[in-house]
């Protein structure tokens, strides 16, 4: 049986595709078969990150009304083996996915993979509640401001309330919170949530947090996840999210701003100034 | 560049500290956030629909004749309240049952 994931966050633009996209990279790589899923039905944004939307045939609702099967709708990674992406659909409207039709195609995954991860759209309406309900875990991305904090807590609360697990009384769903474009020089600054702050609001246990990085959006121009990046701070920061989710024990890294000299404070490039504004 | 090199040095510091204005803000918002969801106790209308299942066993009566409502007494305790209209020989009698949750 698989362990199903969603990557969730109320808020749209948080980083929920790009967490989706090198997590499940993140997963596959340490040797677990793991598809990602994109529930986005209508905007779907997944394949163009992982960079297979050349490669998409049949998607999500097809599955879900039985006009392919999962084999025919899934595409194969092409760098790393154990990888999966079934995609969503660009065409239909939100409301093209049921309840009963999700149960059926995650209970068919269940049998082939380790781990589903499930890429919610933002917002807490229909395709929200469908990509995390049959979730056993579940990781909440948020950005250190107030709106994305705020939207979190709702969903945590969704979450504990509108789910499989919470109506039939199983264990509640394992929550996880990913703190995501945070930036240290600006936390010492006074100008943005600390981490302690935002763990302090929402109460859930830190999963990990990935420093805001240029690389991210320099993955996303290229459709590799940003994982695979070995040499960037959100990659190797993505990379001991998942050690952690796996049960690892890492020290948070990047949560403190490296202190620069007089004269680089005064001789700051126009760059640096821009990237602080 | 000497321009930039002066406004380095004076920078003004108006945006300090707006994190501990951000963090006072949520706190307040998500309290009351979150005890607006646990008060809007989602077995009320199922609750409604039983009590006049029950009641109707005994006395005619319509669905708008029963009210059941919670409300927040204050922040340890609310109150459930049954309000059950009666229509008796075309004179109402008005029960009023209070029962504490704590």
């Amino acid at each position: 049986m698989a362990k199903i994931i969603v990557v969730t966050s109320g808020k749209g633009g948080v980083g929920k595709t790009t967490t989706s996209a090198a997590f499940g990279t993140g997963l596959a790589l340490r040797g677990h078969k793991t598809v990602i899923v994109d529930f986005d039905v209508g905007l779907r944004n997944l394949d163009l990150i992982m960079g297979c939307e050349r490669r998409v045939v049949y998607d999500l609702v097809n599955v879900v009304n039985q006009e392919a099967t999962v084999t025919q709708a899934m595409i194969k990674d092409k760098r790393v083996p154990n990888l999966y992406i079934l995609p969503a659909s660009q065409t239909r409207d939100k409301d093209a996915l049921t309840k009963e039709g999700v149960e059926r195609v995650l209970k068919e995954l269940s049998q082939q993979f380790d781990y589903i991860i499930c890429d919610s759209p933002a917002g807490i309406e229909r395709g929200a509640q469908l990509a995390m309900y049959f979730a056993d875990s579940a990781i909440v991305v948020t950005n250190p401001e107030v709106s994305s904090v705020r939207d979190s807590d709702r969903i945590l609360g969704i979450l504990a309330s509108k789910s499989k697990r919470a109506e039939q009384g199983d264990t509640p769903i394992e929550e996880h919170l990913l703190v995501t474009r945070y930036s240290p020089e600006r936390v010492e600054r006074g100008e943005m949530l600390s981490l302690q702050d935002v763990q302090d609001i929402l109460r859930v246990k830190l999963l990990g947090v990935i420093p805001e990085s240029k690389s991210v959006l320099q993955a996303s121009n290229a459709g590799v996840p940003v994982i695979m990046n070995d040499k960037s701070e959100a990659g190797i920061a993505y990379a001991d999210v998942v050690a952690r989710f796996l049960g690892e024990k890492r020290p948070h890294r990047f949560t403190q701003h490296k202190r620069k000299g007089l004269l680089q404070r005064l001789f700051k490039t126009r760059d640096e100034e821009e990237a602080a504004l | 560049m000497t321009m930039r090199l002066i406004r380095n040095l004076f920078k003004p510091n108006m945006q300090r500290n707006s994190a501990v204005l951000a963090k006072e803000r949520l706190q307040i918002i998500v309290s009351h956030e979150r005890s607006q969801r646990s008060q809007r106790a989602d077995f009320l209308p199922a609750l409604q629909k039983e009590l006049i299942d029950v009641i109707a066993k005994y006395v005619h009566i319509d669905a708008e004749q029963v009210k059941v409502a919670l409300r927040q007494r204050d922040e340890f305790s609310s109150v459930l309240e049954l309000n059950i209209t009666l229509p008796e020989q075309n004179k109402e009698n008005t029960t009023v049952a209070e029962e504490e949750f704590v």
